[in-house]
């Protein structure tokens, strides 16, 4: 097996006892100790995660919104501000789903895109491609030698700003789903949690002592367990389980961020036209007892589908699941999951589950 | 944490404890429920069944995965734990307290055949190199 990658974190896991597993070939932290104790911190409280294995990208050049205008499915034109983010898929020409992103706009020759750790390479790869083929002029630029703290949680802010003195009149007015460049420090008021937060990238020498101070200011380090919990409850997919390569964005809950109505011609958006979608993902509510998990059968009245992905929900005490079923089963109806020999009642519920530390369903 | 030197072990991490009334209490050790992490569902076998030795009878799931809990000796279950079941996460705060269920051994010999503490202490060490 490959040596893994460390983020410029891993000392500080090691500290602080992190349980250490390979995910997508980084050395991540799973937990800290209890991933339930570590999510309902960033319920109620605050809570950092290592997130440095994602990848920052910046494009550069002259016209590189009309280049993303035809590389991702949701229109970039709702980028007119500095700063201002936007979530997409990026898909192939079949309309399967190479990976989602996030697009920062920062001006018309610098948009900066976050991919996913376990995509990284393929996405560059396929942006080459495509910048070869239609913008041969821009530059793409992995930015390996940032790091990514996440600091999430209704205390995120006001934590934050103890770790940062002086930094609350510059990242107070962020609005959500906005970002500033402040000195070296890129600070957007983003997540995957559902809660309130930050995501700062920053160069990898200072992570450390950042970690640190946020640390002394009272926030607690979670893993990625808890990171996968809180975004199941917050209704977010996660790419690999809830979409992949042979599933579209119209099958995954996605289509608010495709964007089919202008006469922009993206890749995918053939696809996406013609194929009829004959599959839904809905949110499940288990209502036996038991955990639903990631490809168990649901069995509906309109056929068969999978749980893409499940667990135990520590918010709502029960255990939940996004699941991709046949269109034609409704909101409130009852389906069953097989788990192991048993057939459990779960209900079709919508999603998100959880959202700012309240239950929605 | 110390394994418990009154206690019988199995390789595949469940603990085995002789009772006054002849019967077995079987949980899963402090290292399982550690490699495990938060407990949050117990499913046992149900009263009256009768197990095989090494039979899969019941499961333990954390947050993270699903676990099969194994018979350590063949006996047939007399008893199952319903206050590990309202409350999993009593397996993470005293794994040696938090019995799943009982058996009334086919033959209490059969317990000569598992781990002593030593023994299951060098199997958990053999499996983290």
């Amino acid at each position: 097996m490959a040596e893994l990658k460390h983020t410029p974190l891993n000392q500080k896991h090691r500290e602080a006892n992190a349980k250490l597993v390979d995910f997508s070939g980084w050395e991540m932290p799973i937990h800290y100790g209890s991933q339930i104790e570590e999510h309902n911190i960033v319920r109620t409280d605050a809570g950092m995660f290592d997130v440095s294995h994602m990848l920052p990208v910046d494009i550069k050049g002259e016209g590189v919104r009309d280049f993303l205008k035809k590389l991702v499915a949701n229109n970039v034109d709702k980028l007119q501000h500095t700063g201002k983010a936007l979530y997409s898929c990026m898909l192939h020409e079949g309309g399967g789903v190479v990976d989602d992103l996030i697009i920062y706009f920062m001006n018309e020759s610098w948009f900066r895109l976050v991919v996913n750790a376990g995509c990284a390479d393929k996405d560059i790869a396929w942006m080459e491609v495509q910048r070869n083929k239609y913008a041969p002029d821009l530059e793409i630029k992995p930015l390996r030698e940032l790091a990514m703290i996440a600091v999430q949680g209704p205390k995120a802010a006001e934590k934050l700003w103890q770790a940062l003195p002086g930094s609350e009149p510059l990242t107070r007015p962020i609005k959500p789903f906005n970002a500033v460049l402040i000195g070296q420090m890129f600070v957007a008021r983003t997540g995957y949690t559902g809660e309130d937060g930050f995501e700062i990238m920053l160069p990898a020498t200072a992570a450390p002592f950042f970690w640190q101070a946020l640390l002394d200011a009272g926030v607690k380090p979670c893993g990625l367990g808890a990171r996968d919990t809180l975004r199941l409850e917050a209704g977010m997919n996660l790419y690999g389980q809830d979409m992949t390569e042979t599933t579209t964005p119209l099958e995954s809950g996605l289509a608010w961020t495709v964007d089919l109505k202008s006469e922009r011609d993206f890749i995918g958006k053939d696809s996406l036209l013609r194929l009829p979608v004959s599959r839904q993902l809905v949110g499940l509510l288990l209502l036996d007892k038991g955990v639903l998990r990631a490809h168990q059968h649901v069995l509906t009245q309109e056929g068969e589908g999978e749980i893409t992905s499940g667990s135990f929900s520590p918010t709502l005490n029960a255990s939940i699941a996004l699941a991709r079923i046949p269109v034609g089963v409704d909101l409130g109806d009852e389906v069953e999951v097989e788990i192991r020999d048993k057939r459990l009642k779960a209900r079709v519920v919508k999603y998100p589950f959880v959202r700012n530390g309240k239950a929605l369903v | 944490m110390s394994i418990p030197a009154d206690l019988k072990y199995t390789k595949s991490h469940e603990w085995v404890r002789l009772e006054a009334d002849g019967s077995v209490a079987v949980g899963i050790t402090h290292h399982a429920q550690d490699l495990l992490g938060d407990m949050v569902f117990v499913e046992n076998p149900t009263v009256g069944r009768k197990l095989a030795k090494g039979e899969e009878c019941a499961v333990v799931e954390s947050v993270k995965a699903a676990s099969d809990v194994y018979a350590p000796i063949a006996g047939e279950v007399v008893a199952t734990n319903e206050a590990v079941e309202a409350s999993p996460e009593g397996i993470n705060q005293d794994a040696y307290g938090a019995w799943m269920f009982k058996l009334k051994p086919d033959n209490a010999a059969d317990l000569n055949g598992l781990l002593d503490a030593a023994a299951y202490q060098a199997h958990v060490e053999s499996e983290s190199h």
